[in-house]
């Protein structure tokens, strides 16, 4: 948050309370507390998965192929004599790198654009809005297939293909919130003041964000699951990294003697994108009750 | 005479966040038949609160939770809020004008639509029937073009024009008694007088009794036969209209009345705004409510509780105040000065 | 009306033309041959040089396209490398399937949505409204092929209701068509009920409050005729737009369901394509899906129009 101004230091208290207030308002649901405890696990999870796995996850114990669950191995282990629960552990990893990174290219294409075609209006908004339009007509999954298509799998193109698959929503969000602030008077005192247009879109961002921190929690969960279902596919996560879907995938064949290898990854990601709606919709609530439904 | 209205000791609480809003405490009022009463207040007051709860349009959290609203002797809540007898008399024998003409109507559904289900729901009507009564009354409220316009939808009228469907709809099915809920704050002055006229014409013409809420003394003044000035959710002052006028017995009617503009106002004479903020409905106090706005209490109203409305000695006026006559005398004259 | 529709429609081909340049310039601008790829390992530099000639790989960009697109226009999309046919060929015998599950899906969660919707907004805080409301919450996060392996195991395998997988044409067969359909076509609506539910339940609590809905009440309409004539046609303005938007995520859905399921359809067409390196028909099929998704938003936008007349003088 920028302080290089009067007004902005005093906008920037009740931004730190409106902050205690929303957690306050949040944690008086129990569901959402839930929703937090569950994102605060696989975080740790995540972070301490060496620790955590008890092998390797790249490791084949080539003795013990689709072995039943153990005591050496809790879930068992895959075709090739991986442990399926190191796996999963570190599945983690790929997961949230995935709803990071893909959240990250999706928000910051998306919200610069609509902040673009917002502020500008007129023909830089028609030029804009009509090519994001044109991306919002071919499904994320369809995209990635196109790119994969040349360029493979991989984590990289993955994440190109999810960012650019969510980001139309948060150019259109970030659009529509800027036209209506900037008709607002501090801005329009911002303007015969002579500011700059820079220094006005930041203004506008400042403002326009509240909403859209709603949009990026859900979407943390929605990157992940677009991850698990390209690696599903074959052309997302390649092969060996433990990626969830890319589990699900290699379990498929065995789905009927080994059903639990492809049933575990996909009950972790259900429940890890339950979490990110659960709080997304809490965070909503919290921010302000008029806007439940318009996301 | 019976009235057609009686309400009494109306309380309705709404349960918020911080605590319980006592929004109305206790209130009691009467309308007679073909009677027209004003209703006076400043937001926040339990005017319109009072008015829902007649017609039990209070929603969670709100809660009527005592008192007797009786109509045509009929104890009306006694009913379900929404049942089969509340619906026959909704709209039917006491219908209800609304503050925003702009919210108020359905935006998607055309005036026709709005408009003709009343009939065919309280009185059976056809469809063909209800039409040409609807247009007949679109007409009578001064809508030209009536019979193309029913098939408009509300954003093709203006606000004035919106304000007297309200009104049409309002009187479609000859009720009882209508009650306005400060129809008019959202327009201009001269539509706001316009629509009055209406009203007072309609319903004299329809025989029906009519309640009007509204912040603004000097439209009471015109309109009303008897006024009722509430604060804090509950009567403070009731009285003819002429008595409220000459003789204001309550400090807070007498710092409404004095920050109305009037006509007969001494060039140069300025209005004079009531000091302080409406009190907080969560944490009243037992001694008067208006006691820290009020410039003339005495020891009397700040160590006893809030009084009951009390008969003024030879007069139709209830006042809910300790001040004596000679010192009303004085709080006039003292205004007049300043 | 008829000048709002012109106008979208506009708006519509203007899309579908950058669309088709998204399409074409994707598998153009991305670094790699295409005609390498296409051959493999083993092909020779003369082949892959009559290949990039035969598919006009060898000339400027812009007439590239340009011919691609006027080729498309006629329904002429080249010959396919994996299966030594017409590309259009392929395409008339997988669209239909896709289509024809797609359609169900959408109905069969419109309906489910906006019903259950309305029941948890009419009944809020009930125990039916709470049991619906996780069921949708859980609904948006499980990932449908995994709910497909899981369906596949539990009835399919375990219980022998259901066939495992596998697709039959509704007019060879249908009692075994509806059979196979029946999972897939419930896993396709599972997302889309669920996101439908929430938005309908949401915004016809909203709209609940609004003033005009007073207006009813105190007209003296029962609760029926509030809800239905009222409420609902306000409700539904933003539903609408998030059925138009399901077909996008169908179609999404499609690609899984089809793999998991094993149906030849446009999804699993896609996907074969894609990792067979066939670019023409993931060039055309990426098209064709667009194609479809705007007709989508352009249908959308006229129930708009007819939703809510403010829209229409706009």
């Amino acid at each position: 948050m920028s302080m290089d101004s009067s007004g902005m230091i005093r906008a920037k208290s009740p931004r730190i309370s409106e902050l205690r207030r929303l957690i306050k308002v949040m944690c008086n649901r129990v569901v959402v507390v839930v929703g937090i405890g569950i994102i605060a696990f696989f975080i740790l999870v995540a972070i301490f998965a060496p620790m955590l796995a008890a092998h390797d996850p790249l490791y084949t114990y080539l003795e013990s192929i689709l072995n039943p669950p153990s005591g050496i191995h809790p879930l068992g282990t895959d075709q090739v004599g991986r442990d399926v629960l190191s796996r999963l552990i570190y599945g983690t990893r790929i997961s949230f790198l995935v709803g990071i990174f893909g959240v990250t290219i999706a928000g910051t294409l998306g919200m610069g654009l609509g902040l673009v075609a917002g502020y500008f209006g007129g023909w830089v908004n028609a030029i804009i809005m009509r090519c994001i339009d044109a991306l919002l007509a071919i499904p994320p999954i369809v995209l990635m297939m196109a790119i994969s298509a040349i360029l493979g799998g991989g984590l990289f193109n993955v994440l190109i293909a999810i960012g650019f698959g969510m980001m139309p929503t948060y150019c259109r969000l970030m659009c529509a919130q800027v036209t209506v602030l900037k008709e607002n008077d501090y801005i329009l005192v911002l303007q015969t003041a002579g500011a700059s247009s820079w220094r006005i879109m930041r203004h506008l961002f400042i403002n326009a964000f509240p909403p859209l921190l709603v949009l990026i929690t859900t979407n943390l969960g929605t990157a992940i699951l677009m991850e698990a279902g390209l690696s599903f596919l074959g052309i997302g996560i390649l092969p060996p990294t433990p990626s969830w879907g890319a589990m699900i995938y290699d379990g498929r064949r065995l789905l009927f003697s080994n059903p639990i290898l492809s049933l575990a990854p996909g009950g972790a990601i259900m429940l890890i994108v339950l979490a990110f709606n659960i709080v997304g919709d809490g965070l909503r609530d919290a921010l302000d009750p008029k806007l439940r439904g318009t996301l | 005479m019976v009235p057609i209205l009686e309400v009494k000791n109306l309380r309705t609480q709404y349960k918020t966040e911080s605590g319980l809003v006592k929004a109305v405490d206790g209130v009691s009022y009467y309308i007679n038949e073909q009677e027209i009463v004003g209703v006076v207040g400043e937001s926040g007051c339990g005017k319109s609160v009072t008015q829902l709860s007649v017609m039990r349009l209070i929603n969670s959290p709100g809660e009527i939770v005592g008192g007797e609203i009786l109509f045509e002797g009929q104890n009306l809540l006694q009913f379900k809020a929404n049942g089969p007898e509340m619906r026959r008399i909704r709209g039917a024998k006491i219908s209800m004008v609304f503050q925003e003409p702009m919210t108020s109507l359905n935006p998607v559904l055309t005036i026709g639509q709005q408009l003709i289900e009343i009939l065919e729901v309280h009185l059976g009507m056809s469809r063909k029937n209800a039409r040409q009564r609807v247009i007949e009354m679109l007409d009578l409220v001064g809508i030209p073009g009536a019979s193309s316009r029913i098939d408009d939808y509300p954003h093709n009228f203006s606000g004035g024009m919106r304000q007297r469907v309200m009104i049409a709809m309002a009187l479609l099915c000859n009720p009882k008694l209508i009650i306005a809920d400060e129809p008019t704050t959202a327009l201009d002055v001269t539509t706001q007088a316009q629509l009055f006229e209406l009203m007072k014409s309609m319903v004299e013409r329809f025989k029906s009794s009519l309640v009007i809420v509204t912040h603004n003394l000097g439209i009471v003044a015109r309109y009303a036969h008897r006024i009722y000035i509430m604060y804090a959710g509950r009567i403070v002052e009731e009285g003819s209209c002429k008595e409220i006028f000459r003789n204001p017995r309550h400090p807070y009617t007498i710092g409404l009345l004095k920050s109305v503009p009037r006509l007969d106002d001494q060039e140069g004479k300025r209005l004079v705004p009531i000091e302080g903020m409406p009190p907080d409905l969560i944490q009243m106090p037992s001694t008067c409510a208006f006691l820290p706005r009020c410039s003339y209490s005495i020891e009397q109203c700040r160590v006893e509780p809030w009084p009951e409305l009390r008969k003024v000695e030879g007069t139709k006026h209830y006042v809910r105040c300790y001040l004596k006559t000679e010192a009303w005398e004085q709080c006039r004259s003292h205004s007049a000065t300043t | 009306m008829l000048n709002y529709i012109i106008k979208r429609a506009v708006l519509t081909v203007v899309v579908l033309f950058i669309v088709s340049f998204i399409t074409f310039s994707l598998i153009h601008i991305l670094p790699g041959d295409p005609a390498a790829a296409m051959l493999g390992d083993q092909a020779t530099m003369e082949e892959i040089e009559a290949l990039r000639h035969e598919l006009w790989l060898d000339r400027p960009f812009f007439v590239q396209y340009g011919h691609w697109l006027s080729n498309a226009l006629q329904g002429d999309f080249g010959k396919s490398i994996m299966y030594r046919v017409p590309v259009s060929e392929i395409i008339a015998e997988r669209l239909p399937v896709t289509l024809y599950l797609s359609f169900l899906s959408l109905i069969l969660s419109t309906f489910i949505g906006i019903g259950a919707g309305i029941i948890c907004a009419i009944r809020r805080g009930s125990l039916i409204d709470q049991i619906v409301s996780v069921v949708a919450n859980a609904g948006v996060a499980v990932p449908i092929f995994w709910l497909g392996l899981l369906g596949i195991y539990v009835f399919g395998f375990t219980l022998e209701w259901l066939p495992l997988q596998g697709w039959t044409s509704p007019f060879d067969d249908f009692l075994k068509s509806s059979k196979q359909a029946l999972m897939p076509v419930i896993c396709l609506s599972v997302t889309g009920s669920s996101i439908i539910t929430r938005q309908t339940r949401s915004s016809l609590l909203e709209v609940i409050r609004q003033d005009y809905i007073r207006t009813a009440w105190a007209k003296g309409m029962g609760e029926p005729r509030v809800v239905f004539k009222h409420a609902l046609k306000n409700a539904l303005i933003p539903v609408v737009t998030l059925v138009g938007l399901q077909l996008r995520v169908l179609v999404g859905g499609a690609v899984l369901t089809e793999t998991v399921f094993n149906i030849p359809g446009m999804g699993r067409l896609l996907v074969d394509g894609a990792l067979a390196k066939d670019f023409l028909i993931v060039q055309a099929g990426v098209l064709l899906i667009a194609v479809m998704v705007s007709l989508a938003n352009l249908i959308t936008d006229i129930s708009h129009g007819w939703l809510d007349p403010r829209i229409r003088y706009d």
